[in-house]
């Protein structure tokens, strides 16, 4: 038997996943009683719950056929959150004259209309304007040039 | 009248400089992000909220509003000019919008759009002014399991209103709780699911959840869309509707504002239902009946005055509950716990220059917002055609920069990646991320309700069913997913959303 609902089948995996790790990391927070909740006890009620509602999906996915995922942009993905995750690594270090231009050359990356010259032009028009509203306007601690390079 | 002496406190607060300043600012800069093709309220106003945590509460909130009705009547722009909506409740827009547009009636389509959009708001605003008060009454005889039902039923009707797979959306409903739950319980003091991480001890930000889920996520989604280009935009002649379409718009207007009021009362909808619903009606009323869908102005002016009159009337059980009716009131709860005022009934009560100033201020946003578009439409024009893959990187770069800024961690940019790439996935696999929010946010207050409901019951869980206010809203509840899992009804639905 094979599942023919790629999509219950994924999420109802997931789901029991998440419900059984909830589970197992909250097992000593504490039950208490109904009358005197403890911390474990909303968390339990509610994991129990993903779990069953994954165990449905899951066994959906062998009844019932659906449609396939579809198409996927691993390359939107990854480029995208990657770049921010990059942006968020260096920020302090290297300060957001070099994080910034990375975050949006990366990014912009991600699309197949890239060029060169207009992600360049893109990253020094947003790095004045981020420099100018947030960190001289708004006063958020970032800093222009950061501590690697001894700013 | 106590009408009167209430709307004139509000006015009085909303009529300050600094006031009618945040409010033009609101509207300003909603609209603005708003205007962008594929962007919608939700992700305008996760990325806008960090600009207002400076401000003092009742600016901020005035702001926030402006923004909210900003960012609608941006996403009707676009809907009407490119054909490209910024969310659900826009798309019945473009049906009948764009058709105008091609055929050179898109300044008239505009206009409509945004009389529509006048009349029902002040409608709405002066709905919300008489019943807040009366239906805060009422839910100060609310006790917590009377609470913690109309939660269910808050959520649960989200889950109906969610695309994709009923099953799904209550797993993101589950899950979002569980989410919610992460860092110090209030109660005991006790660390859950931080992982020793120090960052996670206050719980995860609300808005990095909603820019990773919202912001991230539709960047990624876009991308994978990505061959149709920039934008054709159609060219404005005139913004002026003739008699005859004066004498077309009058009644769906009326209607549309009485549909939209209504529907956009009921948890889970907010605006989506009302636009949907007036544009159906109309269809069926209207002498023009045919026309629909070839470039109607009723098919424009319905829809446009019940999305709007729903956006306001949303704010009800916001403001008088303290339950957030949608996403976008998820959010503006946020807001309000952050600036340190608890929503629910006690509001009119303790903050009556807040409550009033945000009512008034509301109808002051709209004329702001007649008044900013009709002149300012060849710059949101020029704004809607920045080609998407220009656009998308300054997107991210204010959600990097604003999520910092909430807390000044990195650690939230590195959540809001996670959160983008699982707002990805989840739409992938149908599961809707509006519920989620939703859920994330009212997770704490509804473990706080269950826990003083069985206090009080002594453990008993059968309090939820013995109190009738409860048993009414768990019954609505029930009703509401059985009539949305039953085949008829679960085709309609489908074909509903498939008008995207």
């Amino acid at each position: 038997m094979t599942s023919r609902n790629p999509k219950d089948l994924w999420t109802g995996i997931i789901y029991i996943a998440v419900g059984l790790a909830a589970i197992i990391i909250g097992r000593d927070y504490g039950m208490g009683t109904p009358r005197k909740m403890g911390p474990a006890f909303f968390p339990a009620i509610l994991s129990i719950i993903l779990i069953m509602i994954g165990i449905i999906s899951l066994v959906r996915s062998f009844l019932r056929p659906g449609t396939p995922v579809g198409r996927f942009t691993l390359r939107g993905l990854l480029l995208v959150t990657g770049a921010t995750l990059v942006f968020g690594l260096i920020v302090r270090g290297a300060g957001l004259i070099i994080a910034m231009p990375v975050l949006v050359i990366v990014s912009a990356y991600a699309s197949g209309k890239f060029r060169w010259r207009t992600s360049i032009a893109m990253a020094i028009v947003l790095t004045v304007f981020c420099i100018l509203i947030f960190l001289k306007g708004l006063g958020i601690p970032l800093p222009i040039l950061g501590s690697w390079f001894g700013g | 009248m106590e009408l009167l002496a209430n709307l004139g406190l509000g006015f009085a607060t909303a009529i300050t400089p600094t006031s009618l300043l945040y409010c033009f600012v609101g509207v300003f800069l909603g609209t603005l992000i708003g205007v962008l093709p594929g962007l919608g309220p939700t992700a305008t106003i996760a990325m806008l909220l960090p600009v207002t945590f400076t401000l003092p509460p009742v600016s901020a909130l005035i702001m926030l509003a402006g923004i909210y009705y900003g960012s609608q009547y941006g996403g009707s722009t676009t809907s009407i000019l490119v054909n490209v909506p910024g969310e659900a409740a826009s798309v019945v827009t473009t049906l009948d919008g764009y058709q105008m547009a091609r055929q050179g009636r898109a300044g008239v389509a505009l206009t409509a759009a945004a009389i529509a959009s006048f009349f029902a708001g002040t409608v709405a605003t002066l709905l919300l002014a008489l019943f807040a008060p009366p239906l805060a009454e009422v839910a100060l005889k609310f006790g917590p399991a009377d609470y913690f039902s109309l939660m269910v039923l808050g959520l649960l009707a989200s889950v109906v209103l969610a695309q994709g797979s009923l099953l799904h959306a209550i797993g993101m409903v589950v899950l979002g709780l569980l989410l919610g739950l992460v860092g110090t319980d209030v109660n005991s003091g006790a660390q859950r699911f931080s992982f020793g991480i120090p960052q996670l001890a206050d719980g995860i930000g609300f808005v990095v959840v909603a820019m990773g889920m919202f912001g991230l996520a539709e960047i990624i989604r876009n991308l994978e869309r990505e061959e149709d280009g920039t934008a054709e935009v159609t060219k404005i002649t005139s913004l002026m509707p003739t008699k005859e379409d004066w004498k077309r718009m009058i009644a769906p207007i009326l209607r549309g504002t009485a549909i939209g009021s209504a529907l956009g009362i009921l948890p889970g909808s907010g605006s989506i239902l009302g636009a949907f619903a007036a544009y159906s009606i109309e269809k069926k009323v209207s002498k023009h009946g045919s026309e629909f869908g070839k470039g109607a102005i009723e098919g424009v002016a319905a829809p446009e005055a019940a999305n709007n009159a729903g956006a306001q009337t949303s704010f009800i059980p916001m403001l008088t509950l303290g339950i957030p009716s949608n996403p976008v009131m998820a959010l503006m709860v946020g807001a309000m716990i952050i600036h340190g005022i608890q929503p629910g009934p006690s509001v009119i009560t303790e903050q009556p220059a807040l409550f009033w100033g945000i009512i008034a201020s509301m109808w002051i946003g709209n004329l702001f917002l007649i008044i900013l578009n009709l002149p300012l439409i060849g710059m949101w024009v020029r704004i809607i055609m920045i080609p998407y893959h220009i656009l998308f990187p300054a997107i991210l770069v204010f959600c990097g920069i604003g999520v910092f800024s909430l807390k000044n961690t990195e650690f939230d940019i590195y959540l809001m990646a996670l959160f983008g790439m699982l707002g990805y996935l989840f739409v992938k696999l149908d599961c809707e991320p509006a519920p989620m929010l939703l859920a994330f946010i009212l997770g704490p207050m509804m473990e706080e309700y269950l826990r003083r409901a069985l206090l009080l019951s002594r453990g008993d869980p059968m309090v939820f069913i013995t109190r009738p206010i409860s048993a009414t809203l768990l019954a609505l509840g029930v009703l509401a997913i059985l009539a949305a899992s039953l085949p008829a009804l679960y085709k309609k639905r489908e074909e509903a959303f498939r008008e995207e």
